[in-house]
């Protein structure tokens, strides 16, 4: 009996002392660390540039085409990605120990999905107009690469604050292409940012005109097309490689 | 002649090796070379002694769109004299169409060929002579009172992306010019089609129909043209296009010099021909298409078709390289151009279409047909290694 109290004990404590190094290692590993390390800062900044989820992991790009032809509903699109990344990163991250893994797809679907509809009822109810323009794409944020991407990527083997970090990172440099390209096909494209006329007032025929179309501008057409975006998501590709020349890959 | 020689020698000097402008050097050696043959020679690897050279290819396709260029020219100012009722005298008409196409040519060249002259600087390598022949393809398949800054765009359009972005002269994948074309028919539909445009100052005039032949059978109109005035080109359409005749010659030159493919150019007009009976048969049971019941070889003389196949789809780099792939290519082409110019009416310039779809696909046929030529030969090799 004795001897195997013993045992019991021998490894209860030999529990107890993993769980104590556990412990310690944890608090190490997050106590440590700065609230905006130098590591933090990273998955926040990262995305914007070298590890961009459009430009360099190309993902996403369905919706960079679709909601790009004007400025505001690419904003607004932006934000409701970074609600959606930044909630469910946390979430999954949260919960990262308690999923099974043959389930966790089917986990983190119910948990962007729950949160996309919540985006799309605070958009109809706050800003219904925008969300009249965006029309399936909220819905389709569920299917955005991005978002399931940082999910299995990141926040399945990295702490709550650390997720909830790169997801606002990543919805960032998601929302950053998604704000220039529509910057410019709507400039370039209708003549108009945040559907102001900047560039002069096109009347019937050039003498009703002002401002730029008095001089016989006329809008790019193309613009208003997809392929365009996916033309200006090259350029900016072409752009960013040509300065950062580590982001070539090898032929 | 020496004592030009040597007065370049001299100018170029600062640009040499280690010298204080040696990055422009590319541009004063483009220059150079246009006035001498250069004596550089290939190094490495087997190579055929030719005289040939990129320079002299390209000029020879220049001079074979000359006679197109200058037909192009006086019927711009004929179909703007006629419309006015004026009196169409040579000079006159050929004058008016000038004023309108020589600005158009100039900027092309210009935009063109300052980025390209940016891109070799900057690059480090030599300027490439594919430009000489987009420049001056790019202003002959646009409408005559197109912009000019609306040129200089599309020249901007089709430069960076359909060719820096891939690298480079005999690297771009679509065809330069119609790249250009294409940018400009989506990015301005109302300067690239409909009833103004094809004739110089047309919406000046009142009740004049300027339309093209295939932009009044797609609205139901009457054609008042016939086959003999579309042969000689005597209609309204984009500037060089109309003439198939001054076409035919230039496409003599280029296959007696062999710089174009006498199978591109063959096979697409038979895969032409061959779409525009089998719609003619089909015809009878629309007869309310004017499209479909159009007759088969005036599909061939319309619409830019001849142009574009003598000219565009035997651009060497984005056509088909294998001898089977041509055929293939360019009946391809010949085909969808006419399919296009019937099933959508939207888009008359058929042969754009097609041409730049083709060129996409012309690796696809190539791949295709070398790995057909190796599976014969092996299957001949099999069947020797049998009978010994």
């Amino acid at each position: 009996m004795a001897k195997e109290n013993n045992t019991q004990e021998k490894v209860s404590s030999k529990e107890e002392a993993k769980k104590k190094e556990m412990i310690l290692f944890l608090s190490n590993s997050e106590e440590k660390e700065h609230f905006l390390s130098k590591q933090n800062r990273k998955l926040l900044s990262d995305p914007l540039n070298d590890d961009n989820p459009i430009t360099v992991q190309v993902l996403g790009i369905c919706s960079a085409l679709a909601i790009t032809v004007q400025l505001e509903p690419a904003i607004v699109m932006s934000i409701a990605v970074m609600a959606v990344m930044a909630f469910s990163n946390m979430i999954v991250s949260m919960i990262r120990n308690l999923i099974p893994s043959r389930i966790r797809i089917i986990v983190q679907l119910v948990i962007v999905a729950a949160l996309v509809i919540l985006v799309d009822q605070i958009l109809k109810a706050y800003a219904y107009d925008v969300s009249k323009q965006l029309s399936v794409f909220v819905g389709l944020i569920i299917t955005n690469c991005i978002v399931m991407g940082r999910l299995e990527a990141f926040a399945l083997g990295n702490g709550v604050y650390k997720s909830l970090l790169d997801g606002i990172g990543n919805a960032a440099g998601y929302g950053f292409i998604l704000i220039v390209v529509a910057f410019f096909r709507e400039l370039l494209g209708s003549g108009k940012l945040f559907g102001y006329e900047v560039l002069g007032h096109k009347g019937v025929t050039v003498a009703e005109s002002s401002g730029l179309y008095a001089l016989g501008y006329e809008n790019n057409g193309l613009m208003l097309l997809s392929p365009m975006a996916l033309i200006i998501v090259g350029i900016i590709i072409w752009i960013q490689r040509s300065r950062n020349r580590k982001l070539i890959e090898e032929a | 002649m020496e004592w030009i020689r040597q007065r370049l020698d001299k100018i170029k000097e600062p640009f040499s090796k280690g010298k204080k402008f040696e990055k422009y050097a590319p541009a004063v050696n483009a220059l150079d070379t246009f006035l001498f043959v250069p004596n550089h020679t290939t190094k490495k690897g087997a190579h055929i002694r030719d005289a040939v050279d990129l320079k002299r290819v390209m000029i020879t396709v220049v001079l074979a769109l000359i006679p197109a260029l200058i037909f192009g020219m006086w019927n711009a100012g004929y179909q703007y004299l006629s419309q006015i009722q004026a009196e169409v005298g040579f000079w006159e008409a050929l004058g008016h169409g000038a004023i309108k196409l020589i600005p158009m040519i100039v900027v092309s060249y210009a935009v063109g060929l300052g980025i390209e002259f940016a891109f070799a600087i900057f690059r480090g390598h030599e300027v490439n002579e594919g430009y000489l022949v987009t420049g001056l393809l790019i202003p002959m398949i646009m409408p005559i009172d197109i912009p000019l800054w609306m040129v200089a765009i599309s020249v901007v359009f089709a430069v960076l992306i359909g060719k820096e972005a891939f690298g480079g002269t005999g690297m771009n994948i679509l065809n330069p010019a119609l790249t250009a074309r294409a940018f400009a028919f989506f990015a301005y539909p109302t300067y690239m089609s409909g009833t103004k445009v094809w004739v110089s100052e047309a919406s000046d005039v009142d009740a004049v129909s300027g339309e093209t032949i295939l932009g009044k059978l797609a609205s139901g109109n009457e054609v008042a043209y016939s086959s003999m005035d579309m042969f000689s080109g005597l209609i309204p359409g984009s500037i060089a296009e109309t003439s198939t005749i001054c076409i035919l010659a230039g496409a003599l030159l280029l296959i007696l010099t062999k710089v174009g493919s006498w199978r591109i150019i063959l096979s697409g007009f038979i895969g032409a021909a061959i779409m525009g009976l089998i719609f003619n048969s089909l015809g009878g049971s629309f007869p309310d298409n004017d499209l479909m019941n159009f007759e088969w070889y005036n599909h061939l003389i319309i619409g830019g078709l001849a142009f574009g196949i003598v000219f565009m789809a035997t651009d060497p780099v984005s056509a088909a390289q294998t001898t089977k792939g041509k055929w293939i290519y360019g009946f391809l082409i010949g085909l969808f151009a006419v399919m296009i110019r019937i099933f959508n009416p939207a888009y008359p310039e058929g042969i754009m279409m097609a041409i730049l779809l083709m060129n996409v696909f012309a690796p696809t046929i190539d791949h295709y047909v070398i790995q057909g030529n190796v599976k014969k030969r092996k299957k001949r090799v099999k069947a020797q290694v049998k009978t010994a």
